[in-house]
């Protein structure tokens, strides 16, 4: 029975329990779904990173080796030498920084207004917010392109970060954690003679840590893989953010896969190491607002 | 909050100030690069402009044309093609990694990260692997596919394989999203239903089929509206795979938008374009809602 299942998982699983059960079987297809899935996932990195340090001919080579005989370390010094990339690099963590901590500002303000406080149009003017998640962002690409040319922003690092400094989904999901806050907290400060601010600065934000990390990885992940606007609104080189980088670069270099590799191997490091990090309250974040959606 | 104007409590006062406080920022934001936007390119939907010569009203005129323009319904032919045969192969593996993900078993979280790094990563960057995986003479598609005796298929490079190369990649890319949503929904199913029907004897399958699936029906339901509205906003793919070829095969609504309005700068055409892709994406919403709401008293 165990023989067709394989692999190291469902002998352990065996081993621990001592028999083959139902269950146990149950558990071996389930390792085996998962791990699947797990290389389906995975494969295009792992093709991403081996190629990355492959030397020319033995790109081309077949059969496919996947470890390559003498890593090319060197491939990824080689990008830096054909296209700035070291320039798209600041300019892609200068917009993203500003970017995600202008978005967790506006977000967290706003939603604190939709959450605790009493003003006329409330619920029509949240209806809207939330009306506008459904519009594709092509609708309002084109009429942005031409607020940027007539701000003269076409081609500038204000017009890369402030239209990114709002978003009604950041709104939305810090609305929804802070209706979670107890009142009662609040009722407690405005006793010792708490301000609005200090409610929203001393009670909500710190008890709100899941919610602001779910929105800085969003703002990071998308600003940072950001592709049709800065693709549309940047036309020099020493601007280019790295996803727009990157595709030039291809363009130019379209057939040199190690290189290829190594500078997507790059582009792609900062997003993964945020994500490692604050993988745990991506999830909850997600649950939070895919639940309640 | 009863009447307009100035309320005669104090505290209410107050908090119309502090609203107006917290609001600024984002509502300022919202106004000039979301609201009067979608205001402006209805507006440009109908007129005809390349940002140089003066507007032109052309009222319906860019709808018609878009009617009339066999480039047009190609693009939506591919679209729909597209989120065919992206959103409900994606949406059912999803799930059975959501199912299989929500037992109790070793390296759980490892899983679910690993399944989630295709969501994160930059669309740029993974199309350009994938770019090389669909390599005709050196990808490692066409090397497995070779090792069972398979001929060398051009993948990105035939009328018939580009889309599907496409799909493929997208339904990678977009897998673990519907996972973490799906994951979260089963989360919410409560044990007692599952015991109980233990006790009569229920197997797997119909545990499933009668417990579970009903119980997501709402999760799948979010998941179903999100991934279609997002597949039919399609381009990074598009762009970097096959910049819509070959022959137009893999060209999408999104784009032809592009291609409209930023290289041939109709501006005007390309709104209306906009414009029918919501239209588009708002029916197939409608339809959803319908078709829950039959679901819903049907259970």
């Amino acid at each position: 029975m165990s023989s067709h299942l394989g692999g190291e998982p469902v002998t352990g699983a065996r081993f621990h329990r001592g028999r083959i059960t139902l269950g146990g079987i149950a558990r071996g297809l389930l390792y085996l779904v998962l791990i699947s899935g797990a290389l389906f996932a995975l494969l295009p990195f792992a093709w991403m990173a081996s190629t990355s340090l492959k030397s020319l001919p033995e790109v081309a080579r077949w059969p496919i080796q996947w470890i390559p005989s003498d890593p090319q370390w060197q491939n990824y010094a080689t990008v830096f030498d054909h296209v700035p990339f070291l320039r798209f690099y600041a300019n892609t963590i200068f917009v993203t920084l500003l970017r995600t901590l202008g978005l967790l500002i506006t977000s967290s303000m706003a939603g604190y207004a939709f959450a605790r406080l009493r003003f006329p149009g409330r619920d029509v003017l949240f209806l809207i917010y939330l009306g506008t998640m459904m519009v594709p962002g092509q609708v309002t690409i084109i009429p942005r392109f031409i607020t940027m040319r007539l701000l003269h922003w076409i081609d500038s690092y204000q017009a890369l970060i402030v239209p990114g400094l709002f978003s009604a989904f950041g709104v939305f999901l810090m609305r929804q954690f802070f209706m979670g806050i107890p009142r009662s907290l609040d009722d407690a400060a405005v006793l010792d003679g708490a301000t609005h601010l200090d409610i929203f600065w001393r009670v909500c934000l710190p008890l709100s840590v899941p919610a602001l990390a779910t929105a800085v990885i969003f703002a990071f992940v998308g600003s940072w893989n950001d592709f049709l606007w800065p693709l549309i609104i940047i036309n020099s080189v020493e601007k280019l953010v790295l996803s727009v980088g990157l595709s030039h670069f291809q363009d130019l270099y379209y057939t040199e896969w190690a290189l290829l590799m190594a500078a997507s191997m790059m582009a792609m490091a900062p997003v993964l190491l945020v994500y490692v990090l604050a993988q745990r309250y991506f999830v909850q974040g997600i649950a939070l607002t895919g639940i309640k959606g | 909050m009863t009447a307009r104007g100035r309320p005669a409590n104090p505290l209410l006062r107050s908090e119309r100030r502090w609203a107006v406080f917290f609001l600024a920022p984002s509502l300022i934001g919202f106004l000039a690069f979301t609201a009067l936007p979608v205001v402006a390119s209805l507006g440009l939907s109908f007129v005809k402009w390349n940002l140089i010569h003066p507007l032109e009203f052309v009222g319906l005129g860019n709808y018609a044309k878009a009617f009339g323009d066999m480039m047009f319904w190609r693009v939506l032919k591919n679209t729909v093609v597209y989120t065919l045969g992206t959103v409900p192969s994606a949406m059912v593996l999803s799930l059975a990694l959501a199912l299989a993900l929500n037992q109790k078993i070793r390296g759980v979280t490892l899983f679910r990260g690993l399944y989630y790094l295709p969501v994160v990563a930059p669309m740029v960057a993974v199309t350009m692997v994938w770019r090389w995986l669909y390599n005709v003479n050196f990808g490692v598609i066409n090397y497995v596919l070779s090792l069972v005796n398979v001929p060398a298929v051009p993948w990105l490079t035939s009328t018939r394989w580009a889309m599907p190369s496409v799909i493929i990649m997208s339904v990678w890319k977009s897998l673990g999203s519907g996972m973490v949503i799906y994951l979260a929904g089963l989360q919410g199913i409560p044990q007692h239903l599952y015991d109980a029907a233990a006790v009569d004897g229920a197997n797997a399958w119909q545990r499933f089929r009668h417990i579970t699936l009903p119980m997501l029906a709402t999760t799948t339901f979010f998941v179903m509206v999100t991934s279609i509205i997002s597949s039919f906003q399609v381009f990074g793919q598009v762009f970097v795979l096959t910049r819509g070829g070959p022959a137009n095969a893999t060209a999408t609504m999104v784009y032809y938008i592009y291609q409209n309005a930023f290289q041939s700068f109709r501006m005007g055409f390309a709104s209306a374009l906009s414009w029918l892709l919501f239209a588009v994406i708002f029916v197939f919403t409608l339809i959803q809602f319908g078709s829950q709401r039959e679901q819903v008293y049907y259970e």
